[in-house]
């Protein structure tokens, strides 16, 4: 097995396009270090991306923020225009693992560790968040939504590595929220997550919506229907009753042993009307 | 495996080490460097009793590889003393009886100095939730936050 | 001399002050070693191979590739670890657990293992044994287990305890009965009765330090094994059976020990180690990682109990029965009869029975926690008692008070108790103002009671005085909790010195007479007793010293304080001679000082306590947190308070967490789901309030300072007292511990559709 610690991130692809075994990319290392305890893992090299120029860089532009994939969570919570802006991307991101994991895990990990439970995930889909991808042939940019295929799966060619994660820049009157399900307060991993971006109009009324579920199936589910129960309302009984169930009606998960698929389908709608009433009031809006 | 040459700095000196790929820094710690103080308690990352600082950050040092550490600044427990005195958390620790069996005691305190240095006047709630990466089964946390809240009140100046 | 452990009044100097304990500074500077935390020279490190499969017969194993990969030094199986056991099943069952023989019977069960130069070398070599297995049906469920077509784990195994001795063999390894009176006239007698079924899944005791240790088979036939353990003399005894040493040629050293809480009471991998050790001729380190700690160490039973309560409508329980089914793992054990004996043990009862089901499944050999079968049995009865309470409304104190046991009560397991805590306790929760502490929405209030035995037995311990006064003990019974502490203070009260003058060591077995292990909430109390006594024998020492250094009759010395005083007139105004002043001239008056005692420690006082819990439900969740928690419980005296305080507030934590969210998860496949911290949820700081305390302090008559064991009770009652706060937060009966958030709503749905 290889180390490798590029500058550059040519460099580190073309590490990766001519390694003749398994290689991996590392950020914050707290799932691929785990998997490396495992007597079964088989490396050739695991390229460490923390030494190219920018990979650690939270930049805020005109048009929104660009998240270094080398950027660990716990900044993210320390970047107050950040959170002004995405307060449930964030408050996602702060809720994996511990402190200690929080120093070093990173989004750009969390998506392509590809964890049907993974917190940040439906966070930044419902933000309309966007992967910067490298590869041999330059660089391009797709929803984030399009990044885990299965678990433990990603659209990632094997010599391509993803350099950012770009938020656009929300507009005034919007706001995001992400809760999850977790027996335990801390330390530990989603038996349901749920995201809910929205905007509303001067008169409260919600224009656009975006309900993500975390946890309820191999990859994030994005939850139209709750979305279309919230535009064109204000946020009344009726519409939470509509967001609730269409989440549980979208909720199709497995019984394992963190959770039954009764629990999750009925705290999947639980969390998604909860989840919009937060970013609701975040917006400005008052119910 | 090819072993790799690391120079890093480990309580303030200059330390340079060899180690192989997979060995994390909690491995050279321990195997390579004789410093035993942080505790291998899980290895994957959910237990807190190999916390170290990095670059001011607490980490677990079994989450980190030891070819990690080129060029960065890594704090551990055998640091913590200034000589033959004690900080103020391992002082309050020991008062107010804050171990028993005292395998998590090394994590806790590391964790603790980060977040003093981050947070010098926490609530009990702040403390609790920095600090559920820290697993300890034998005091039911109880007397570890209030030693938290002691030695945060005396570094403040506040107990004079 | 006679040593007199009788119970006498007096006023204490140290005994019952917070010092600081003697192990603090090595502690938080990283610098006491615990089992991980010494090395050899020329040590090898060792890997342990284990069935993945729930039940299966070893068919073929083949070592030869691994054995000859570069750099692997000895590969063991069970031939290496011959059966010398001659007959004796409970000695059997550690050595099969060690190394399994014909069959893997549970998921994790070792089948080889290896010592190597390196841990990549250990890795490597253990993917070239080639085990070969047939897989057999399994059972986990400790209901499923005793089901007539159940797989049988072990045909040798034929129910004892019944009458007539059956002819098939059978998973119930044994049924025990206790009891006195006619339970079915009880009944009769009864206007309410209360019949439930409750269940407890699998806990792990959860200590954060992996078993680990250092062994060294030398080839003059000596060895040496430093481990992490509770019972070091204990562990060299099994050790030493094993593998066929004199008793006297292996020295056991206990590291630090990071948490044990009984798991480190059972011999698990040491034969193994040593083995390897005696095989590749050099010092092997074995340390289990997490999996290894869950998947093959430790856990306590998976239960299933059926509780009837009969009561008249003023309070008075005139019948209680209980039948009670404990997993053992796949070897016979005694976990369903001890939790058969503590199930009533709190109360005053005309009429009990208590049977207890001993049953084997494929799942790690079982091992005591913190009180071991006692917490499960308590969650059945104190669910049953709150029930109880509701049918005839009857405050559930009230209840509780009316029908506890007290000095003279006939216990439900026998004996007939001394003075005793249950009836303080309960009443110090009455008065207590958490009890009546107002509740907001969603939350509740349970409360319940808990009881355990405490043991004594086999202790010794040497106190030599230096030169210079200052005094060593040096104590057989390994330090879980800060013992030492405790030790030194005894040792400081009865010599009349400041605790600063003592130290206390923990000896290794070589240097010490055989000490049982720190279990049965023995250390504080049998290891104080055998101090006394050894201070005591010390004093004597001295005042002959005195007597020899004055040149007066030894029977004119008396001892207080700290010095020698010279009684009566008749030897005029001598100034006192102090210990140091005594030491001093030691080389002079007969060679250096010292009291050394043997004893069993006879007496251990039963220990009561009562824990009062409120949490808050989310409703639409299940999501339970404990808002508010207190203990009461009789320590007889508390040596040091906050250590004691720490027992009563660490098993309270422990058994929060059983209530709410720990337990094995088993697959459909027979194996463990969550071998991990991650998804094996011990409760984190962030889950809890603080955990208040109230000391209650009735004698034990059978200690000088009247101590009783005080580290296991507060495991007891958390589990009922959790899971009645829930009941009673949502109105919904839970009978299924732990009371995890897909069961509580799934119990409230249920609740719904009625």
């Amino acid at each position: 097995m290889r180390y490798e610690n590029p500058t550059t991130i040519e460099n580190a692809v073309d590490l990766l396009a001519r390694s003749d075994g398994p290689a991996y990319v590392l950020a914050g290392g707290t799932d691929l270090l785990v998997r490396m305890k495992g007597d079964d893992f088989d490396a050739e090299l695991v390229v460490d991306i923390k030494s190219i120029a920018g990979m650690d860089q939270i930049v805020e532009t005109a048009e929104g923020f660009t998240i270094g994939a080398a950027v660990p969570c716990a900044a993210l919570g320390e970047h107050g225009a950040l959170v002004a802006a995405w307060p449930g991307v964030v408050e996602a991101a702060n809720l994996i693992g511990s402190t200690q994991v929080q120093s070093r895990c990173t989004i750009s990990g969390n998506l392509c560790n590809a964890s049907p439970a993974a917190d940040s995930v439906p966070a930044m889909v419902a933000a309309n968040a966007r992967a910067r991808i490298v590869g041999p042939g330059g660089a391009r940019m797709i929803d984030v939504a399009d990044v885990p295929t299965a678990p433990g799966k990603t659209s990632l060619a094997r010599d391509e590595i993803i350099e950012a994660i770009s938020l656009p820049k929300p507009d005034a009157r919007s706001g995001d929220a992400y809760l999850r399900f977790t027996p335990r307060t801390e330390m530990d991993i989603a038996v349901v997550g749920a995201a809910v971006n929205l905007t509303l109009d001067d008169e409260g009324i919600v224009q656009t919506a975006r309900v993500v579920l975390g946890a309820v199936a191999p990859s994030v589910v994005v939850v139209d229907a709750a979305a279309a129960a919230l535009v064109g309302n204000k946020l009344n009984d009726a519409t939470l009753k509509a967001v609730e169930a269409a989440c549980t009606a979208a909720s199709n998960p497995i019984d394992d042993k963190r959770g039954t698929v009764e629990f999750r389908n009925q705290v999947a709608g639980v969390l998604g009307r909860r989840a919009a009433e937060i970013a609701y009031g975040r917006a400005g809006g008052t119910q | 495996m090819t072993s790799i040459s690391v120079s890093t700095t480990i309580n303030g000196d200059d330390v340079e080490f060899l180690c192989n790929v997979d060995e994390t820094l909690l491995d050279v710690l321990r195997n390579r460097l004789g410093l035993m103080g942080a505790k291998e308690g899980c290895g994957t990352g959910d237990c807190g009793a190999c916390s170290t600082i990095m670059d001011g950050r607490v980490v677990c040092s079994c989450l980190v590889l030891g070819a990690e550490t080129q060029g960065r600044e890594v704090e551990t427990i055998e640091g913590m003393s200034d000589g033959r005195e004690l900080h103020p958390l391992q002082v309050k620790f020991i008062e107010h009886a804050a171990l028993q069996c005292g395998i998590c005691t090394p994590g806790f305190l590391m964790a603790a100095k980060a977040l003093l240095a981050a947070h010098p006047d926490p609530s009990e709630e702040e403390i609790r939730f920095w600090l559920a990466g820290n697993l300890c089964r034998c005091t039911g946390y109880d007397k570890i936050v209030r030693a938290v809240q002691d030695a945060a009140a005396e570094m403040r100046g506040a107990n004079a | 001399m006679t040593f007199d452990p009788s119970y006498k009044e007096q006023a204490l100097k140290s005994v019952g002050t917070r010092v600081l304990r003697p192990d603090g500074v090595d502690k938080v500077t990283g610098r006491a070693r615990y089992g991980a935390d010494f090395n050899m020279p020329g040590q090898l490190v060792a890997r342990v191979l284990r069935s993945p499969h729930a039940h299966a017969r070893i068919i073929r194993l083949d070592t030869s590739q691994a054995e000859a990969l570069k750099g692997v030094k000895a590969v063991v199986t069970a031939a290496d670890l011959p059966d010398l056991t001659d007959g004796d099943t409970a000695l059997f069952a550690i050595l099969d657990n060690s190394m399994a023989r014909s069959k893997a019977k549970y998921d994790g069960h070792a089948v080889a293992a290896v010592a190597a130069i390196n841990a990549s070398v250990a890795r490597a070599a253990m993917k070239l044994i080639e085990v070969e297995y047939e897989v057999l049906p399994h059972v986990v469920d400790v209901d499923a287990a005793v089901a007539p077509d159940a797989p049988l784990l072990d045909d040798t195994i034929f129910t004892t305890g019944v009458d007539p001795a059956p002819t098939k063999p059978s998973n119930v390894a044994n049924r025990s009965e206790f009891g006195h009176g006619d339970v079915d006239a009880g009944f009769a007698k009864s206007d309410v009765i209360i019949e439930r079924t409750y269940k407890t899944e699998q806990t792990h005791q959860g200590y954060i330090e992996p078993h680990a240790c250092v062994a060294n088979c030398n080839a003059d036939g000596t060895a040496d094994l430093w481990v992490c353990t509770q019972g070091h003399f204990v562990y060299r005894q099994v050790c030493a059976d094993l593998l066929g040493l004199d008793v006297s040629k292996l020295r056991v050293t206990s590291s630090e020990i990071g948490g044990g809480f009984g798991g480190k009471t059972h011999v698990w991998a040491e034969p193994v180690a040593l083995a390897l050790s005696r095989k590749a001729g050099r010092p092997v380190k074995l340390v289990m990682t997490r999996e290894e700690v869950f998947r093959a160490s430790g856990p306590t039973s998976a239960t299933s109990i059926d509780v009837k309560l009969g009561a008249t409508m003023d309070g008075t329980i005139t019948s209680a029965l209980a039948t009670l089914r404990y997993t053992s793992g796949p070897y016979a054990d005694a976990w369903a009869e001890t939790g058969a004996m503590t199930s009533f043990a709190c109360y005053d009862l005309e009429n009990v029975k208590a049977i207890g089901y001993e049953v084997v499944v494929n799942r790690p050999k079982v091992a005591a926690y913190r009180a071991p079968s006692a917490p499960m049995a308590a969650f059945a009865v104190e669910s049953a008692i709150d029930e109880l309470a509701d049918a005839i409304d009857m405050n559930s104190v009230e209840l509780r008070i009316k029908n506890a046991a007290q000095e003279g009560t006939r216990s439900s397991y026998g004996p007939v108790y001394g003075p005793i805590g249950i009836g303080p306790t309960l009443d110090a929760a009455k008065a207590h103002p958490h009890m009546s502490a107002p509740l907001g929405k969603n939350q509740g209030r349970g409360m319940a009671c808990g009881f355990w035995f405490n043991f004594g037995g086999q202790t010794c311990s040497d106190l030599n005085i230096g030169a210079d006064g200052t005094v060593t003990i040096a104590v057989g019974t390994v330090d879980v909790g800060g013992s030492r502490a405790s030790l030194s203070l005894i040792a400081a009260e009865e010599l009349g010195i400041p605790y600063e003058h003592v130290k206390a060591i923990v000896a290794d077995t070589s240097s010490l007479g055989y000490n049982d292990m720190t279990d049965g909430s023995r250390g504080t109390f049998s290891s104080s007793m055998a101090t006394i006594s050894a201070a005591r024998n010390a004093i004597k020492t001295l005042r002959e010293r005195a007597a020899m250094m004055w040149e007066i009759p030894v029977e004119d010395v008396n001892w207080e304080e700290g010095f020698a005083k010279a009684a009566g007139p008749k030897h005029g105004n001598r100034a006192p001679l102090s210990i140091k002043d005594i030491a001093a001239e030691a080389g002079n008056t007969g060679g250096p000082i010292a009291g050394h005692s043997e004893l069993v420690a006879d007496g251990a006082g039963v220990s009561f306590g009562t824990h009062i819990c409120d949490v808050e439900v989310d409703p639409e969740t299940g999501s339970t947190r404990v808002i508010r928690y207190t203990v009461i419980q009789d320590a007889g005296k508390a040596v040091h308070p906050a250590y004691v305080e720490g027992q009563y507030q660490g098993g309270a934590v422990q058994g929060i967490g059983w209530a709410l969210n720990e337990e094995y998860v088993y697959g459909e496949d027979g194996r463990l789901q969550n071998p991990g911290f991650l998804d094996y949820r011990i409760p984190v700081c962030s889950d809890l309030p603080m955990i208040d305390t109230q000391i209650l302090e009735i004698p034990n008559p059978n200690h000088p300072y009247g101590v009783r064991g005080v580290g296991e009770t507060s495991i007891v009652p958390p589990l009922a007292a959790v899971a009645n706060a829930v009941s009673d937060a949502m109105n919904v009966r839970m009978t299924h511990i732990p009371v995890s958030p897909p069961r509580i709503l799934a119990a409230l749905n249920a609740q719904a559709k009625e």
